[in-house]
């Protein structure tokens, strides 16, 4: 499926309008988005690259309804989610989105099947099929034979593709990545970015952050941001000229 | 709810080291209340028993003679035989502590007390053997005695007592009656006892004076009973200062008096232990919601409801309480029973303390719980995993 082919569907997946995201911080005033607008449709591997400080996590958290903006409106898979209450943000992430966070953030004292149970736990799963989903899920990362384990008895690259798996077992439109391999060594951020490829492939929209060129190349489209605005918007190929 | 509840069972078991402090906070108050009011209520207990055994229609007078003005036993059974329908029996009571012997056996705790023929009535007693003490024992102030069981069991070991002779403070006495037993037998119960005339007792005491009279009157005319008395002795003594005249029930109600004060404040006591308790599992409370405000966030950012949240942590809450609290039961109840047994009272574990102090340190522990993690469901998620 070509970035070009995707685009043609009329409703894209994730529609942010002029967006704004400002801190106070005394009297100074940071912008951490500053009047962000981007479209990104079903099917697509986009990078966000950008300098550190930026304004990548503010949008990725926007994205992910983690955080709400300060004004503009956010438009996601065709529901308006700028004006929504915390309970109804908590259920558009667990449907909707599957997160890949720097730090794994997973549950230290809870198996690794746990773990990847827990966002079928918060839509209501019923326990067995919870369970075999959820070993399904490892499965599909390589780490049913470690279900029993707890997180720390993992190496780092093992513990992100758990939150792989805990990120693909709701089936959602969108995984959401913020620097996935910013923790690990250069071959399991391969072995991570290969993965995450792969989802693409098999139709899955992804969207990974990163403050690394040369892993937002691995992705079909970069978007680049700079003190929170769109500097760039393109195909990896322009891209890739640009640089 | 049975998810919340694997949920929370699991975060309890993550976390041995914090659940069991905080439990251990509500376990010593749980245990603590229980151990204090229920020893306490058996104290009570065990002493208003003690008094009503004698009888709630004692009056007991005690005068102090003077040389000009002064009754003798005499005068007061004048009085007695004036107000017959109103006062029915009466003793003299002269106390006297010594050294009781037979042979090379002898007792230094018992007491001896003088009385008339009527103290039988009195003091509620009951014969075993052989008879208590007369009329003519009294006027020709005989050296005869009537012994409790215990002084029987202590110098007599299976003999017959009665007939046979001994030693109060080196006089001898002729055992004529044996008391059945009242208590336990045991050394200063009400068994370890020895009455005789109190014409022979005041000999005994080395003091002819005798200060104190016990009367048993019209159960239902106790107020006037103890009016008619005291007018009696005010015509010999003019002076209020010279006699006092108490009822039994009312010594029984200044008994509880002083118990429902103690009582009062041992439960201030208890409560304030409960209230130290409650303030520890808080304080792990706030501490562990703080600790796991990243858990928070990881579990909202996987889309968990602020109102799952907050089951979960009142589930724990509810859990880890539930738990303390019925350990401290069982400490509570456990030492209870030690201690009773060990002091030798009757105080079973008090079932109101138990449920009070259930309730109350479960309350806490589920209070404590639910307010600082209310404040943490309500986090921003992503303000929630930034914490660390
Ligand atoms: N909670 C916050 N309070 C104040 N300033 C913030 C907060 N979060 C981010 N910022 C600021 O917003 C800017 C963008 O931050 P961020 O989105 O984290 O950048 P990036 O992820 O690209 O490194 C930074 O200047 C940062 O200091
Ligand atoms: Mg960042």
């Amino acid at each position: 499926m070509g970035v070009s082919e995707v685009r043609r569907e009329a409703q894209p997946l994730i529609d942010l309008r002029d967006i704004y995201k400002i801190y106070q911080m005394g009297d100074m005033e940071v912008r951490a988005s500053d009047g962000i607008s981007l479209k990104i449709w079903k099917g697509e591997f986009v990078s966000i690259v950008g300098k550190s400080g930026s304004g990548k996590s503010t949008m990725m958290n926007i994205i992910g309804c983690l955080d709400v903006p300060t004004s503009g409106e956010y438009i996601l898979d065709g529901e308006d989610v700028s004006e929504m209450e915390d309970d109804e943000l908590a259920e558009i992430r667990n449907k909707t989105i599957g997160f890949v966070f720097q730090q794994y953030n997973l549950l230290p004292r809870q198996t690794l099947l746990e773990n990847v149970e827990l966002p079928l736990i918060y839509a209501g799963v019923g326990r067995k099929e919870r369970q075999e989903r959820a070993m399904a899920s490892l499965e599909k990362v390589g780490l049913q034979d470690k279900w029993k384990y707890l997180p720390q008895q993992l190496s780092g690259g093992q513990q992100q593709r758990v939150s792989i798996a805990r990120a693909l077992v709701g089936n959602p439109s969108l995984i959401l990545a913020d620097e996935p391999t910013g923790a690990l060594d250069s071959r399991t951020s391969r072995d991570v970015l290969d993965f995450l490829k792969q989802l693409n492939e098999e139709g899955n929209t992804v969207v990974i952050i990163t403050h690394d060129t040369s892993i937002a190349m691995e992705a079909k489209r970069v978007v680049r941001i700079r003190d929170g605005k769109i500097t760039f918007d393109g195909d990896v190929k322009e891209y890739a000229a640009n640089v | 709810m049975l998810q919340t509840f694997r949920l929370a069972m699991k975060s309890l078991a993550g976390s041995k080291l914090r659940s069991f402090l905080t439990m251990l906070g509500i376990i010593i108050g749980v245990a603590a209340v229980i151990v204090l009011v229920s020893l306490m209520s058996g104290m009570t207990n065990y002493i208003t028993d003690s008094f009503s055994d004698l009888g709630t229609d004692q009056i007991s007078v005690s005068v102090t003679n003077t040389g000009t003005r002064s009754v003798t036993p005499d005068d007061m059974y004048e009085i007695l035989e004036d107000n017959s329908g109103l006062l029915l029996e009466l003793s003299p009571t002269v106390q006297t502590r010594g050294m009781v012997k037979r042979g090379a056996d002898s007792l230094s705790t018992t007491s001896m007390t003088g009385v008339s023929e009527g103290y039988l009535d009195i003091g509620a007693l009951e014969l075993s053997t052989g008879r208590f003490l007369t009329y003519s024992d009294i006027v020709s102030e005989q050296k005869v005695c009537v012994i409790g069981s215990y002084v029987a069991q202590e110098l007599f070991d299976g003999e017959d007592p009665l007939g046979q002779t001994i030693k109060l403070n080196g006089q001898p006495y002729t055992v004529v009656g044996t008391l059945a037993e009242k208590a336990d037998s045991e050394e200063g119960s009400s068994d370890d006892c020895i009455y005789l005339p109190y014409s022979s007792a005041t000999k005994l005491a080395m003091n002819s004076d005798i200060t104190s009279y016990t009367f048993i009157a019209n159960s239902e005319q106790m107020d006037l009973a103890k009016s008619v008395l005291e007018s009696e002795l005010y015509a010999v003594f003019l002076n209020e200062d010279l006699y006092t005249v108490t009822t039994l029930s009312e010594m029984l109600e200044m008994v509880e008096t002083i118990t429902g004060m103690m009582t009062a404040l041992l439960v201030g006591i208890a409560a304030i232990s409960l209230l130290v308790a409650g303030i520890g599992i808080m304080n792990i409370q706030l501490v562990s919601v703080t600790e796991r405000t990243r858990e928070i966030g990881i579990r909202k950012s996987l889309g968990a409801k602020q109102s799952v949240i907050l089951r979960q942590f009142i589930m724990e809450a509810g859990m880890q309480s539930s738990i303390g609290g019925i350990l401290g039961i069982i400490l509570g109840s456990v030492l209870t029973t030690v201690a009773s047994s060990l002091i030798g009272l009757d105080a079973p574990p008090s079932v109101q303390a138990i449920i009070v102090s259930f309730l109350v340190s479960a309350g806490i522990g589920i209070l404590f719980g639910y307010m600082p993690a209310k404040r943490a469901a309500r986090l921003n998620p992503i303000d929630a995993l930034r914490s660390e």
